[in-house]
């Protein structure tokens, strides 16, 4: 009777080994998975706008490595170079609650994949599939749209804004939302 | 038959006393003084230890008579008993005292600081070292990886920083080991009093490829040492034939210029070695590989099958461009 309390806490930490689980030996540069996202959430007649993933998001989704890894990369590629550290700069926040192109997995993938037109550069055939996940899956986490449990912690240098397992969460956007511009009276 | 596979086994590890990485084969005053400070200690702790072994024995072998009252009190026996264990306790403080003392002047020298010496900057990085020499003259500065050149004969001082994880800079033969701790800066100097090639090795467990994160320092005259260092400091060699000048192409148009950095030319990436004379160095991906080309060939091909878990991605290149490639990487002499 003692014993079963312990057993049943003890299958619950199998639940841990999904948080940092990777593959250690990633696809090349160039081959890349196939998504189909939409980008309005308008479509001709009721139904939707017709979407296609691959399922790859559910590896990479609150998983503690990935996440830590795409902060890494954030830097490394000089995402904060037109991002700032989230704030925005020349390119729009990136931890806030306005998509303008999806909040997604799948949408941001596309995005840092094939650019966007305002001065989004492409990264296909620059950075191998896994790191376009992993920087999409960081970026997903800046506007505290990943678990607390996984989304990286503290800095090791200056705070510029809280870290983002402390991020209050933005409201996820399905498909994409109309970008400031094309909001503004025309 | 088994004593004396024994024997044999307990003397191979002696091997490790001699060459190019060896704590007891120095040949720089921090280094030396270290190598004293251990024979030192082995002296004198072998000393206690033989003494402890021998109380031991002839406690073990002292006999007592089975006549005599064990619980009857000899007035003389006990004061020659406190006596020793008196006198034994004072050697014992005076033991414990000599050691911390030796021990402080030893490591007193791997604290001095030399005023106006060459400088130079060791990042570590999971897995490779980023060096840079500083210079009052910022156009005579400049980067390079897993190879750091000195004079002989003069300290240099070294600035230990880490941009990701506790990585720990230690070239047995040269000096002291020092942690690269991140968000902060350790110094330390290092002489090398012979000239030679000396290894190093990263001695703080960092992941997955620790043990293949190595560098090399290699001691030389004054005079070459600067021969050396003009050299660096030039931009990279244009490419001088037609196979090189369509390597350059393929370096320009393939992910590697995301990543690093050929001074003189566009590619300004930051995440991995500074390549501009990477012809030049002995060797390959932080000491792992001997710096030919068959090797370079094969690092590019497929790192992640020499050092699972580096920071260079898989690239497809086929097999004409590779060749092209590594023909313009040679060149960067
Ligand atoms: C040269 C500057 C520049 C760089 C470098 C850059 N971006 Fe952008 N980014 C932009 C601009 C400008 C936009 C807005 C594009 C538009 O509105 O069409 C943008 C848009 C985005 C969006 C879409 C935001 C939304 O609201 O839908 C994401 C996500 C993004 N960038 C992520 C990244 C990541 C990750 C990196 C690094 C790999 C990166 N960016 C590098 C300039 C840049
Ligand atoms: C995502 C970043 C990245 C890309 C892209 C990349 N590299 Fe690297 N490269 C690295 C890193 C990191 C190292 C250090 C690896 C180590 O020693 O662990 C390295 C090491 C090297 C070295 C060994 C340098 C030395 O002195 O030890 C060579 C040569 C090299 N890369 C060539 C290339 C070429 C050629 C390409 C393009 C086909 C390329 N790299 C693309 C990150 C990258
Ligand atoms: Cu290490």
């Amino acid at each position: 009777m003692k014993l079963l309390p312990f057993i049943i806490c003890l299958g619950f930490s199998l639940a841990a080994c999904e948080r940092e689980k990777r593959d250690f030996r990633t696809a090349p540069v160039s081959e890349e998975s196939q998504e189909k996202t939409a980008l309005v959430s308008l479509s001709p007649g009721s139904s939707p706008p017709e979407q296609e993933v691959s399922g790859k998001a559910r590896s990479f989704e609150g998983n503690a490595y990935h996440l830590s890894q795409g902060k890494r990369l954030y830097a490394w590629f000089n995402c904060n170079g037109c991002h700032a550290n989230g704030g925005g700069d020349s390119g729009p926040p990136l931890m806030d609650d306005r998509w303008i192109y999806g909040s997604s997995l799948e949408n941001i993938v596309q995005t840092i994949r094939e650019g966007r037109p305002n001065g989004m550069p492409s990264f296909r055939g620059k950075l191998p599939d896994d790191q376009i996940w992993e920087l999409a899956v960081y970026v997903r986490s800046m506007s505290g749209l990943e678990p607390k449990a996984a989304a990286p912690s503290r800095n090791d240098d200056m705070h510029p804004l809280p870290s983002e397992n402390r991020m209050p969460p933005s409201s996820p956007v399905p498909g994409g939302s109309a970008s400031p511009s094309a909001t503004a009276p025309q | 038959m088994r004593l004396r596979i024994v024997s044999i086994a307990s003397l191979v590890p002696l091997a490790g006393c001699k060459g190019w990485q060896s704590a007891l084969d120095t040949h720089g005053p921090g280094a030396t003084s270290l190598e004293k400070l251990f024979w030192i200690f082995l002296f004198i702790l072998t000393v206690v230890w033989i003494l402890t072994m021998l109380g031991l024995l002839v406690a073990l072998r002292a006999r007592r008579d089975a006549a005599t009252d064990p619980l009857a009190v000899d007035a003389t026996r006990e004061r020659t008993m406190t006596r020793t264990v008196a006198t034994l306790v004072g050697l014992t403080a005076v033991t414990v005292l000599a050691l911390t003392g030796f021990s402080y002047a030893y490591q007193k020298r791997l604290f001095d600081r030399t005023e106006n010496v060459l400088t130079i900057k060791v990042t570590g990085h999971q897995w490779w070292w980023q060096v840079d020499y500083e210079d009052e003259q910022p156009n005579r500065t400049f980067t390079t990886a897993n190879e750091i050149h000195i004079p002989v004969g003069e300290p240099v001082r070294l600035k230990l920083e880490a941009s990701d994880v506790i990585h720990s800079f230690w070239v047995p033969s040269l000096m002291g080991k020092m942690d690269n701790i991140p968000g902060r800066q350790n110094v330390i100097e290092l002489q090398a009093d012979r000239e030679g090639v000396y290894r190093g090795q990263c001695a703080e467990f960092c992941g997955w490829q620790h043990a293949h994160m190595a560098m090399l320092i290699v001691a030389k005259p004054k005079a070459e040492f600067e021969n050396w260092k003009n050299q660096q400091i030039a931009s990279a060699s244009p490419p001088s034939d037609d196979a090189q000048k369509r390597g350059e192409q393929v370096f320009f148009t393939s992910p590697c210029v995301m990543c690093h950095s050929v001074r003189g030319t566009s590619a300004g990436g930051r995440v991995g070695p500074d390549l501009t004379h990477v012809g030049s160095r002995l060797t390959l991906a932080a000491g792992t590989l001997q710096n030919t080309r068959g090797n370079l060939a094969a690092w590019i091909v497929d790192p992640q099958r020499i050092k699972p878990g580096t920071n260079m991605p898989l690239m497809q290149i086929n097999p004409q461009d590779l060749d092209l490639l590594v023909s313009y990487l040679e060149g960067l002499k």
